[in-house]
């Protein structure tokens, strides 16, 4: 077994927000646009170090989407910052048309994704972003797992020419990747190898998966744990190699079964490597308001829903 | 040498291409694109500053954006008999595997196209997003962008005007086209708009008013005067007062030829009343 240490609970958006001040000081096309949620986006140092090419567009998300898909006329990379919820269903005909469509190289950058999001409740708790933005032809959608992963995928986006949907959170989880790595869009990581089952996991659910992986091993159970950080385009090589080594499959996402990590996941091995699969993932439900940790363990979304459905499904 | 075409001539021809576009395929919209014709021909062919050989980047020169995209036909007349693309390809309008699609796209690569447009209200933040990288690219060219005044019923208009007022987005001339009629009636009776220039201007614009926007002398000398007040602090928009379906007798004043091709008797005696004059595709 590795073992992957805490180096300290921290939020992704706060590694968004630190990925987001050094493109700005390495790169002067990027410009970032935000719909009154600077605080939250934690695009505050942004916005000092380089308040010219910092927009503040107000409660305005529609307008927000359009008037970045116009900044790329002319060569700027706009950065737009806003939850995952006003990022992606309020302004859906906004990205399909001036965006995706139209080719736009616009980066959606959406916290507060899904049930973490907490106390908020429902309203605010986006489980279907994944799936619209999947279903975008064009879109790259990415959800990393931690502090340091979304800092680098942050600024791995800005050397990409095209769409991205950028997802991840408010709460603190723990930061465990390498600081200052490199993303790979469309790669897969490895985190963990084993025989016997394959665990496919994105975001918060990754360290989940991992803490699943130790307690799998104690009962004599190894497990792959691979984060496909990268929806779309997906590693299908990575989903592909380990189902046929493992012939056992669960993917766990904070999202809903419908739309989500793991339709992707199944659609390749239908089309690869049939193989038997169970979802860790809400099953098409809205969220409500709790904290985030009571919030993964009633939908279960944790590593001991991971645990219960994979030796369920090793029977 | 041939000397340059009159604007009249112009817009007669461009007429032509309209008809013959809808017609030849029995789909797209007639009404709102004759109703620009004088509009798309002025803009082009003389305010607008601009290289035809196409960078979609449009650094350093003028750049126009459609918001209401179904009036294509209009546009895509003007821009290839500006030359973004041979007269021809009008023959491949709303036809499999072309690049005029229904609506205008920068999918298919057409020359002239920097941004989809179909889906109404999105326009106006476009080209608001256009003119601030032009700011920060320290480009001194203006952006153009033409509405419908039914579109303005679509929300996102309103923040965009909101954002363009309070903002200062002065590199920018919008102009609406207010030909009073959408596709379930007239505009005063699905939803009005009342009055728009006291709107905009409560939002901050300077606003030019353009009685007859049919009239070519009249839109040149709205658009020169619009251009010399930008640049001073405010956005500008131009009203411009049109007739649905201007130069072709039975589409005009009605709503009825807003998305409706003319059969092969109302083709003819549309062009007879717009005789040829740059030659036919």
């Amino acid at each position: 077994m590795k073992n992957y240490t805490n180096t300290g609970n921290v939020d992704t958006r706060s590694g968004f927000g630190a990925g987001l001040a050094e493109l700005g000081a390495e790169n002067s096309n990027v410009v970032a646009l935000c719909a009154d949620l600077t605080g939250s986006l934690k695009m505050g140092d942004f916005k000092s170090q380089f308040p010219d090419r910092f927009f503040q567009v107000g409660i305005a998300e529609a307008n927000m989407m359009g008037i970045a898909a116009g900044m790329t006329i002319g060569g700027k990379i706009p950065f737009t910052g806003t939850f995952a919820n006003f990022s992606t269903g309020r302004v859906y005909d906004q990205i399909r048309q001036s965006i995706a469509y139209s080719g736009k190289n616009v980066k959606i950058c959406a916290s507060h994704a899904g049930l973490t999001l907490g106390e908020d409740g429902a309203t605010h708790q986006i489980l279907e972003d994944l799936g619209m933005m999947k279903m975008l032809p064009g879109m790259t959608v990415i959800n990393p797992c931690d502090y340091n992963q979304t800092k680098a995928a942050t600024k791995a986006i800005a050397d990409y020419d095209g769409p991205v949907y950028l997802r991840f959170g408010r709460p603190k989880v723990p930061n465990f990747t390498p600081e200052n790595q490199k993303f790979d869009i469309g790669k897969a990581q490895i985190l963990q190898e084993g025989a016997d089952i394959s665990i496919f996991a994105i975001g918060h659910l990754v360290w989940e998966a991992l803490e699943a992986a130790k307690i799998l091993d104690e009962k004599g159970i190894k497990a792959d744990v691979i984060n496909l950080a990268t929806i779309k385009p997906l590693d299908e090589k990575a989903v592909i190699d380990s189902a046929k080594k493992t012939n056992a499959v669960i993917t766990a996402e904070e999202h809903n079964y419908y739309g989500g990590l793991g339709e992707s996941v199944s659609r390749t091995l239908a089309q690869h490597h049939p193989t038997k699969q169970a979802f860790v993932a809400t099953q098409d439900t809205f969220g409500e308001s709790g904290k985030p940790h009571e919030l993964l363990d009633k939908y279960g979304l944790n590593a001991k829903a991971i645990v219960e459905k994979a030796e369920r499904l090793l029977v | 040498m041939a000397t340059e075409p009159s604007l009249e001539d112009f817009v007669q021809q461009v007429r032509r291409d309209i008809l013959r576009q809808v017609h030849a395929v029995n789909s797209g919209h007639p009404g709102g694109s004759l109703g620009c014709a004088e509009f798309f021909t002025v803009l082009f062919k003389e305010v607008m500053r601009y290289d035809p050989s196409f960078d979609p980047d449009g650094k350093g020169e003028d750049i126009f954006f459609l918001s209401n995209g179904h009036i294509s036909p209009v546009y895509y007349s003007v821009l290839a008999r500006c030359g973004f693309f041979e007269v021809d390809e009008l023959n491949t309008f709303r036809k499999i595997n072309s690049r005029l699609q229904g609506h205008p796209t920068t999918h298919e690569g057409l020359p002239g196209i920097r941004i989809a447009s179909g889906s109404l209200g999105q326009g106006m933040s476009i080209a608001i997003g256009a003119a601030q990288t032009k700011k920060l690219n320290n480009d001194q060219h203006l952006v153009y962008s033409l509405h419908g005044d039914g579109e303005l019923q679509e929300g996102q208009n309103w923040e965009a005007i909101m954002y363009a007022g309070s903002k200062g987005i002065d590199n920018l001339i919008a102009t609406i086209d207010h030909n009073g009629q959408q596709i379930d009636g007239a505009t005063k009776d699905v939803m009005p708009l009342n009055n728009i220039k006291a709107k905009l201007e409560a939002f901050d614009w300077q606003v030019i008013e353009v009685s007859n926007g049919n009239d070519i002398k009249q839109i040149s000398h709205s658009l020169a005067q619009a251009k010399k007040i930008s640049g001073k602090g405010k956005p500008t928009a131009l009203i411009l007062n049109t007739v649905m379906g201007n130069g072709v007798d039975y589409m005009m004043h009605t709503h009825e030829w807003h998305g409706k091709a003319p059969n092969d008797q109302l083709l003819e005696k549309g062009l007879a009343q717009n005789p040829e004059t740059l030659g036919d595709y």
